[in-house]
């Protein structure tokens, strides 16, 4: 019942693929030889109708982007299509590297492989992604969401607010700083690094000047408050303290889900930024690439 | 010696007026100089419970397929302006006489006397009662009951009560609505007679429920609690108590007020004091009249809700129709052409008020049935006749309220088709399978089938075909449930064929239908709330339960390891009865459930009386244990089908399943449902909770007996045969569907506007592109026609099935039927 995109109706396009490849490797072995005019290469007939095959390939897989997009559609499923478009394109590195016959250079024809290469690469990527994330996101996720997250959050804070009135003002400051300083997401690369920014004002002294210092998981914070219960003169004090400790606890364990979660989301889209504009570049240098051949050759 | 009339007319409700507006035509056609008609009204106002509408309601004219027939107007509108209208009628010359409240009517036919409460007296030749039921709220029945300051009957304004306790009484729609609306200034005692609210709808029942939970609320409630008396306060000001018997004993409680909304009832001590006979002692019965509105005396007539007629626009045709018939004119009813094209596809030719009574004594459970409700039974049915083939394809099908031509020979329903409709035979045969493939049952004119779905909501169990030249009746579920809920024996007689058919259909017995029906009348019929237990893992079992509505789940060890799930027509708790009998599983109701409960004896009867079938149950049963025991021995996969079962998904048919390993979260799903659906998404993927790697986003399951379709005023919510629910244009945006959805599955919304073309929008940046989101202003048409209604339609009638599962490209969405949840669940 639950099929990945991977296992599609048994595998299906696994075989048609493997169909394919086999033939095209055929194809090409069927050139070249010792009597051969020419060697193998894109040129003889059996290298056109492997740069054919793999024109109405690159054509047939960026078309996917379309597909999705028709909704009222009713040309097989988008799970199915997609199965394919794994399958074919990854088949389609083989029938392009068959057609040039390994023939490279510092032109246009090598430009519009390499730029394929990279539209594959990405999608071996992308597949990697979608395969293997959900599972980890959701694993994060398991009970609530993003959302109820961001409302535990917010509850927390408000707590912490509160419950950091009772406390002297220099702990107050630490706290109410900690918060304010706490960071989640940020710029693209911020996000897919998840690298905790966060930071806490250190209250200073008569001889020092209160300054900002790095509070990486809440671990500054979250050991200041523990190394103060021990010291507490009342036992009101220590009560406070623990409490604070508690939700900065639980603080800590949000935030990292949070930015785990904004992480992984990121990593699922990130390759999309990639795969589609190089499949745009990759069209036009084909188009450039059949122009130029027939142009002058 | 008072005033004289042709016609009195009692009660200026709708149908009153109706009534005086047609004879005050007469009086003009006939130049009469003064009326020969009066108007008696007990208030100082025309149509009492319509003024005590709140501001701005909105009422409706149905039945829409009837016409309305009265010189006094009546639109559906505001209720100002329905008002309105009628004030001009009367202004125009109605002769009405108010504050004068009848006491007692004497005498016969041509010389009635009527008594008024202010001591006067009018003489009438004939009478017409039109006094309603409204405007007679059921008492407390105890002493001090009377309506006054401190017992009320009614509440105008719950504002008019601050920092005061009230006792409301009562369990119903009314009683909730006030007792929640006082709580906002006042501390609240609802005394309700049951254990539960069973009678209010989904919508008030959540919201009792959460006032009663909600600890800030001045709000509580009394189960169980009769009213055993009431103490007036001492002085006006001061607090009085009402007594109430508890299970743990009386209580009194000390009140400022008591409201007491217990329902109305027809005054019926004042009909039988006319000389009126009402057969039934039901306290809802109302008195029998003839096709003429005519009781039992001679000359008095009864039209209008005490009629048994509640809808105005029904009680205004029959006062128009009942001056006609006091005038000698025999004019057919409004109804009459209605009656006429349903008929007129019948073999024989024959007036339609004569095909009503002679189908009305055809069918021994309808016999007995007030001639003026079965009339309206038939009005809402559709006539179905049956036609060879080949006559068939040369008979043309007239209008959509004609009779229906179906084909002979073959299922007028198909097993597995969700259908709910009931269907009385009479005439011809109809044969009927209980289960698919099952023993064929012959059913004989006067018989009835259809029963199961009715109850239970399920796709139909075998095929039922009919023979040639065979007549029935097709009638809507919502029709019979009214009629259920009405009429005692038309209940009982349904409710006792189901058991017997159950019973037929679960044990295959051999037995004559009389030994048969004395088994079904020995077995109990059980209710159960969603999450109300059957019976628990370790006790000793002597019964087993057969299924009638909803789905219980088989949980092993704790409450959240789900072994397995049943349905309607299955058994559960067999084992005690065909093996040992300590119970292995716990049985709960995942849903509001039915079940017929089988004891040892009733059971041996059953089973003994046909061996070969036992070997059929025994082999089912160790299919079930395999099962079970499989689920048993994977604590994850039970423990998902538990999650699944708490999320309402035990009454799903068609629900979407989200595999979270798989979703990447690119909402195509979304999507997908707003582009096929004029704009507006009917599923939100992000929302609703997760369990092992399961999600139920919010979108609608389909269920057996939808809750959205239980109040649906202008019948606008359909169930197609393959089991889609969906709304259909005649949607009013009134809301009771949204608010009766326990799972959030449909909106109020506006229509959006329609997305520009692909060009025009990749070109000019016009409106949003392909899956863009559908944030949007609507359009001042959209505005004016006000929102809508919104939910899935499991993209009924769009190739390829579901959208959102058609637009995943992992193929994590999936729609499923709670049979499949067990593969979804093992298939990891």
């Amino acid at each position: 019942m639950r099929e990945s995109l991977l296992g599609w109706q048994q595998y299906r396009y696994l075989k048609w693929g493997l169909v394919l490849l086999l033939l095209s490797v055929a194809l090409y072995v069927t050139q070249g030889g010792s009597n051969a005019a020419q060697p193998p290469n894109g040129g003889t007939w059996q290298g056109y109708v492997l740069g054919t095959l793999g024109a109405l390939l690159i054509v047939w897989l960026s078309l996917l982007g379309v597909r999705k997009r028709s909704y009222k559609s009713t040309a097989g499923t988008v799970q199915g299509w997609a199965s394919a478009h794994v399958y074919l394109g990854t088949v389609l590195l083989v029938v392009a590297t068959l057609h040039c016959a390994l023939q490279f250079g510092f032109n246009v024809h090598t430009l519009a492989y390499v730029l394929m290469c990279l539209v594959v690469v990405s999608g071996f990527y992308g597949l990697y992604a979608y395969m293997h994330l959900p599972g980890r996101l959701a694993s994060i996720q398991s009970g609530s969401g993003e959302d109820g997250r961001l409302d535990e959050l917010a509850r927390i804070d408000a707590r912490v607010r509160d419950t950091s009135e009772r406390c002297d003002a220099n702990l107050q400051s630490l706290m109410i700083s900690a918060l304010e300083l706490t960071r989640v997401g940020g710029s693209a690369w911020q996000q897919l690094l998840a690298r905790d920014r966060s930071r806490v004002m250190v209250p200073g002294s008569d001889t020092q000047k209160a300054q900002a210092v790095a509070n990486v998981e809440q671990e500054v914070v979250v050991s200041h408050l523990a190394g103060r219960i021990p010291d507490a003169r009342k036992q009101s004090e220590a009560e406070v303290l623990n409490e604070l400790l508690g939700l900065f606890g639980r603080r800590q364990v949000l935030l990292h889900q949070l930015r785990r979660e904004v992480q992984l989301r990121g990593l699922m889209k990130i390759w999309l930024y990639f795969h589609i504009p190089l499949t745009m570049g990759l069209l036009v240098a084909l188009v450039v690439h059949i122009l130029t051949v027939f142009i002058y050759w | 010696m008072g005033e004289r009339y042709h016609i009195a007319v009692v009660g200026a409700g709708p149908a009153g007026l109706s009534a005086a507006g047609r004879a005050a035509e007469y009086d003009r056609e006939a130049g009469a100089t003064s009326p020969s008609y009066v108007l008696l009204e007990g208030f100082s106002i025309f149509a009492k419970t319509i003024q005590k509408y709140q501001k701005g309601k909105h009422v409706m004219d149905e039945p829409g397929f009837l016409a309305l027939r009265s010189p006094v107007p009546f639109v559906a509108g505001r209720r100002e302006e329905i008002l309105g209208a009628w004030q001009d009628s009367i202004d125009s010359g109605l002769n009405v006489r108010y504050d004068s409240d009848v006491t007692g009517i004497s005498g016969s036919r041509g010389q009635f006397v009527l008594q008024l409460q202010s001591g006067d007296e009018i003489e009438a030749e004939h009478v017409v009662l039109s006094i309603g039921t409204q405007g007679n709220p059921r008492s407390l029945g105890v002493k001090n009951d009377a309506e006054s300051d401190f017992v009320r009957y009614t509440l105008d304004d719950p504002e008019d009560f601050k920092k005061e306790t009230i006792a409301v009484v009562g369990a119903g729609d009314a009683a909730i609505e006030n007792a929640i609306a006082l709580s906002d200034y006042n501390n609240v005692y609802i005394i309700n007679r049951r254990n539960e609210f069973s009678r209010a709808k989904d919508g008030n029942l959540n919201a009792v429920l959460a006032a009663i939970n909600d600890k800030s609320r001045p709000f509580h409630c009394r189960y169980e609690a009769g009213v055993a008396g009431v103490e007036l306060p001492a002085s006006p000001g001061e607090m009085g108590a009402i007594v109430l018997n508890t299970p743990a004993g009386e209580e009194r409680l000390a009140c400022h007020r008591i409201i007491a909304r217990l329902g109305t009832i027809p005054p019926r001590s004042f009909v039988e004091s006319c000389g009126i006979e009402i057969s039934s002692p039901s306290a809802d019965a109302v008195p029998d009249v003839d096709r003429h509105y005519q009781s039992n005396v001679p000359g008095l007539y009864v039209i209008g809700a005490l009629g048994g007629y509640p809808l105005i626009k029904q009680a205004m045709n029959q006062g128009y129709d009942v001056i006609e018939f006091i005038h000698g004119k025999n004019t057919k009813p409004a109804d009459y052409p209605l009656l006429q094209d349903q008929f007129s596809g019948l073999p024989y030719v024959m007036d339609a008020e004569d095909v009503l009574e002679l189908y009305q004594q055809r069918i021994p459970m309808f016999r007995r049935m007030n001639p003026l409700a079965f009339r309206e039974l038939i009005i809402e049915s559709r006539i179905l006749v049956s036609l060879p083939p080949a006559d068939l394809a040369h008979t043309e099908q007239k209008g959509e309220r004609s009779t229906v031509f179906i084909p002979a020979g073959e299922p007028v329903y198909r097993n597995g088709e969700f259908s709910t409709t009931f269907y009385t035979l009479v005439e011809g045969e109809v044969k009927l399978q209980l289960e698919q493939d099952g023993p064929w049952h012959t059913l004989k004119p006067g018989q009835f089938f259809g029963e199961m779905s009715l109850i239970s909501g399920r796709p139909r169990q075998g095929d039922a075909v009919v023979s040639e030249d065979a007549i029935l009746i097709e009638t809507p579920r919502r029709i019979m449930v009214k009629l259920m809920n009405s009429n005692d024996e038309v209940r009982k007689g349904i409710d006792r064929i189901f058991i017997v058919r159950a019973l037929q259909a679960a044990f295959r017995p051999d037995l004559p239908l009389a030994e048969l029906s004395a088994v079904a009348g020995q077995v109990e019929t059980c209710r159960f709330n969603a999450g109300q237990a059957l019976f628990s893992e370790g006790e000793e079992g002597d019964c087993l339960h057969l299924i009638r509505s909803g789905t219980v789940v088989l949980s092993r060890g704790s409450a959240n390891m789900v072994v397995a799930q049943h349905h309607s027509g299955d058994l559960v708790g067999q084992m005690a009865l065909m093996g040992a009998p300590l119970r292995r599983d716990t049985a709960v109701a995942a849903v509001r459930t039915e079940t017929i409960k089988v004891k040892r004896a009733e059971f041996l009867t059953l089973v003994n009386s046909q061996p070969e079938h036992v070997a059929t149950l025994q082999g089912r049963l160790s299919s079930l244990l395999e099962k079970t025991n499989a689920m048993a021995s994977q604590p994850e996969a039970a423990r998902s089908i538990g999650f699944l079962m708490e999320q309402g998904l035990g009454e799903a048919t068609n629900a979407l399943v989200i595999d979270e390993s798989l979703c990447v979260g690119c909402d195509n799903c979304e999507r997908a449902c707003a582009e096929t659906h004029g704009g507006l998404t009917r599923l939100n993927r992000a929302a609703g909770p997760s369990f092992a790697n399961l999600h139920v986003p919010i979108s609608c399951r389909h269920c057996e007996l939808p809750h959205c379709m239980k109040d649906c005023p202008p019948d606008a919510i359909r169930r197609s045969a393959d089991g889609e629910v969906f709304i259909t244009d005649s949607c009013i945006g009134c809301g009771n569907c949204e608010t009766n959805c326990p799972y959030n599955a449909i909106k109020l919304s506006y229509a959006a506007p329609p997305k520009p073309g692909l060009l025009s929008w990749l070109l000019f940046g016009r409106g949003s592109g392909p899956g863009q989101p559908q944030s949007f202003t609507p359009a001042a048409a959209d505005k004016e026609r006000g929102k809508k209604a919104v939910k899935c339609d499991a993209c009924m009638g769009q190739a390829g099935g579901p959208a959102c599962v058609r637009a995943c490209p992992t193929g994590a969405a999936m729609r499923l039927s709670p049979e499949q949840f067990v593969a979804l669940v093992e298939a990891r």
